[in-house]
């Protein structure tokens, strides 16, 4: 573990809520989209001259867009029920990072602007023109939200700080400043089509080396197929599947299930990324356009379904979104949810008796399991409310012996957000991640303390990685975090019946 | 108008008819000002499915879903026991309330109106008591404190300041209490009756006045605005059906994109 310039938050005996740190995180930024990674999405390169006027009209447009941001611009009644429950409030006791306080960055400039109230009485009720300082204050503290959601559960009228900080991105981008992480990456995928810019000769390549690694451990011939057409399936994981530890365990555990049901299936190199972090920059036409490649890549190869692979807001845009962003997909087998998550298609392998599992090669490990926001608060899996909670525990317990959840306040609807979604993970917010880690942290030392819990399981890119880099930090092993499909690669009987 | 209806009301014009223009203010300013509002939520387009999950997968479900939220505020007693209690004490006050004050512009008065009479009282208190603890809570709190306008306390003092006059009012003659009912009726008839001076009375009037000004134009729209959170009013039903907006129609047929 690096040595760090912060201090590293203290779990206690129970998840505390801290007083108030006023500017505790007022240094927290993320690297500004130098010129070509605006440009190359369409936003100005740099700040443009008129942005005060700019941004006002971009927030007009977005009012008339978005009923989402003109209710819950409107219906706050500063209640503060939301106040405890971000992550990263509880982890830095900056009260910019209470929900309510950072929707209010956004609020103070509509209500100058487009109420009543706040034209005549600004001070009254806290209304603000966008000058240069709030501007820098949008910037810091929209990107110290993870867009988890976890507020909107909490709030009486389901006000969704998430859709706010979309939105101040949004404006962000459009007037030239916008956020070097996300926007990078989102040019890699149109121009390579993953976030890694992996381009297809290398990841056919890994995948190669994949299916050696895989003979010699198991002496079967389990396929990693790409680009092949007329396949049945076509898996969209995310890109840190094919590379990184827990990741490419989990890619492997949905390859050993692929070859155990007999079904054939494919990656694409045209489209090799699930992630969509047009997302979290709030912007449609962006994250259509992401989204349109692998609609392309579907019909190109002629596959008859899509199965989206361990991402949390990859699985958001694909089940929430997909169908209206770029559907119909009318050429896939109805008989099939459009699109289908591994975790959906592996329950139903298991409960069919199609794959077989020996939970005794997990035994080595006390299991938990994260609920990711996005998967939690913002999708579904099977045919019930709440399969996004029990599809995984059941996939999880069939694979192994040994399963504690977390304390019902940390999991399900209630779960915290790993510390590093919504565009957070990266290097330079490494202070914010850590310390937004906490809540999580604190839940798992405490299953780890009662039932000597060894692993987590999460089934999300970004949890994983997150969990990767933070965990040291809490004293934890950096693999501490699996991939829920590496338990079941673990325990999957291969060969009897296929 | 049959302004010189009787001599006393000649007497008592400017006062009664101050508020008789009041009060038509402060409703049209309300109706018209909330209908503005609600008509812009119902306007703007929801182009992507947001429930926070888990979400009913139907309609009906959504119904119940949202009345919850209504009628036993659901997400609040997640978040917080306290604060829930407080407001679920100042609505259901206000509610019993506003209830018991239709005896004044119905007549004959419903039967259920004459029934709830009783509690009228503990309504008044349950608010006021209600609003105590909101207020001890926004100002105690070190986190509500912080995010707290001027205008967040001011809210609180107008309602006390109507609870407590509206206390007041019962200290107020029975015969002035028969002819501000009259009052009322003419208001709604357009056949104006002279309004009793009575101080507590006409404070109590413009406090509610006041708030009738304001609502339309202050966070007391969370009362129409949660009827819209997409949040909570959208089925779980994205894999199933797309959700269209107009706006991204165009977009897709490669127009401009508002
Ligand atoms: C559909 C009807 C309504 C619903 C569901 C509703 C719900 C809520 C909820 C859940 C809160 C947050 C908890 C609290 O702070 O009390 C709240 C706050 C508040 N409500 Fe309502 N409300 C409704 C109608 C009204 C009306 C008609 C008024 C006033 C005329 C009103 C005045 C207030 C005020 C002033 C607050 C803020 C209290 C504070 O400062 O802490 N509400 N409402
Ligand atoms: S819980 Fe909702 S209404 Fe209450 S302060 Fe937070 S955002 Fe505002
Ligand atoms: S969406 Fe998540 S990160 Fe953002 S304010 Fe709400 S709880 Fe915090």
């Amino acid at each position: 573990m690096a040595k760090t310039d912060f201090e590293i938050p203290v779990i206690g005996d129970y998840l505390q809520t801290p007083d108030l740190h006023p500017g505790a995180m007022a240094k927290s930024a993320p690297f500004k989209a130098a010129a070509k990674h605006q440009q190359a999405l369409g936003f100005p390169g740099e700040l443009v001259e008129n942005w005060e006027e700019l941004a006002v009209a971009k927030l007009a447009e977005l009012l008339k867009r978005y009923r989402s941001l003109r209710v819950y611009l409107d219906a706050c009644v500063k209640c503060g029920a939301c106040t405890d429950k971000c992550h990263f409030f509880l982890g830095t006791g900056d009260p910019k990072n209470m929900p309510v306080a950072r929707q209010d960055l956004l609020r103070c400039v509509y209500r100058r602007h487009f109420t009543l109230a706040g034209r005549l009485f600004p001070r009254l009720v806290g209304a603000r023109d966008l000058d240069a300082d709030l501007l820098e204050e949008w910037y810091r503290y929209f990107h110290q939200c993870s867009q988890c959601r976890r507020c909107s559960v909490f709030c009486p009228f389901g006000i969704d700080t998430a859709e706010i900080s979309m939105a101040a991105r949004e404006i962000l981008d459009e007037i030239g400043v916008g956020e070097k992480y996300c926007n990078e990456i989102i040019g890699k995928v149109h121009t390579v089509g993953n976030n890694l810019g992996l381009p297809a000769p290398a990841l056919a390549n890994t995948l190669e080396g994949l299916e050696e690694d895989v003979k010699e451990d198991t002496g079967v011939d389990v396929r990693f197929p790409l680009d092949v057409q007329g396949a049945e399936v076509l898996l969209i994981a995310p890109s840190a599947d094919f590379f990184a530890e827990p990741h490419v365990d989990g890619l492997i555990g949905y390859a050993k299930v692929f070859h155990q049901a007999g079904i054939s299936w494919t990656l694409s190199s045209y489209a090799s990324e699930a992630a969509n972090f047009a997302l979290f920059i709030g912007n449609y036409a962006q994250m259509r356009k992401v989204a349109l490649r692998i609609r392309k890549a579907a019909i190109d190869l002629g596959v008859r379904r899509i199965i989206v692979g361990e991402c949390g807001h990859a699985w958001r845009v694909a089940y929430s979104f997909w169908n209206t962003l770029a559907g119909p997909f009318d050429f896939l087998d109805p008989r099939y949810p459009i699109p289908q998550h591994i975790v959906e298609f592996t329950y139903d392998l298991i409960r069919r008796g199609v794959v077989k599992l020996d939970k005794e090669a997990n035994d080595h490990m006390k299991l938990t399991f994260h609920d990711s926001c996005n998967v939690a608060r913002a999708t579904r899996m099977g045919d019930r409310p709440g399969g996004q909670f029990v599809l995984p525990r059941e996939v999880i317990k069939a694979s192994c012996n040994h399963f504690f959840d977390m304390t019902p306040e940390s999991i399900g609807e209630k779960t915290f957000c790993c510390g590093g979604g919504g565009g957070l993970l990266t290097d330079e917010l490494l202070e914010l991640r850590v310390k937004g880690a906490l809540p999580r942290m604190q839940a798992l030392r405490e299953v780890h303390e009662e039932h000597g819990v060894t692993h987590m399981a999460a089934i999300c890119a970004i949890c994983k990685s997150q969990f990767s880099k933070v965990l040291p930090y809490y004293g934890f092993p950096m693999d501490t975090i699996v991939s829920l499909h590496q338990l079941v690669s673990n325990a999957i009987r291969m060969g009897i019946n296929s | 108008m049959q302004v010189a209806d009787t001599p006393r009301l000649y007497v008592m014009s400017v006062i009664t008819v101050t508020y008789a223009l009041l009060l038509y203010t402060a409703m049209a300013t309300f109706v018209v000002g909330v209908s503005y509002r609600v008509f812009m939520y119902a306007r703007a387009p929801a182009p992507l499915r947001i429930p926070t999950m888990p979400a009913p997968m139907t309609r009906t479900g959504v119904v119940f879903r949202v009345a919850r939220e209504v009628g036993l505020f659901e997400s609040l007693f997640k978040s917080n026991k306290w604060t829930w209690i407080f407001a679920v004490m100042f609505h259901l006050g206000l509610l019993l309330e506003v209830l018991r004050h239709l005896r004044f512009f119905i007549q004959p008065i419903w039967f259920w109106v004459v029934l709830i009479q009783p509690f009228g009282v503990y309504g008044g208190m349950l608010m006021v008591a209600g609003i105590v603890g909101l207020l001890g809570r926004r100002l105690l709190l070190a986190r509500v404190r912080y995010l707290s306008d001027p205008s967040d306390y001011l809210m609180l003092f107008l309602l006390l300041g109507i609870g407590l006059s509206g206390f007041a009012v019962r200290l107020v003659d029975h015969t002035d209490i028969v002819s501000f009912k009259a009052f009322v009726l003419g208001l709604l008839y357009f056949h104006w009756r002279p309004l009793p001076v009575n101080p507590l009375l006409l404070t109590h009037l413009t406090l509610v006045s006041l708030l009738l000004i304001v609502f339309p134009f202050s966070k007391l729209l969370h009362a129409p605005g949660v009827f819209f959170s997409p949040t909570r009013n959208h089925v779980d039903d994205a894999r199933e059906q797309r959700h269209l907006a107009p706006w991204a129609a165009q977009l897709e047929r490669g127009g401009s994109e508002v």
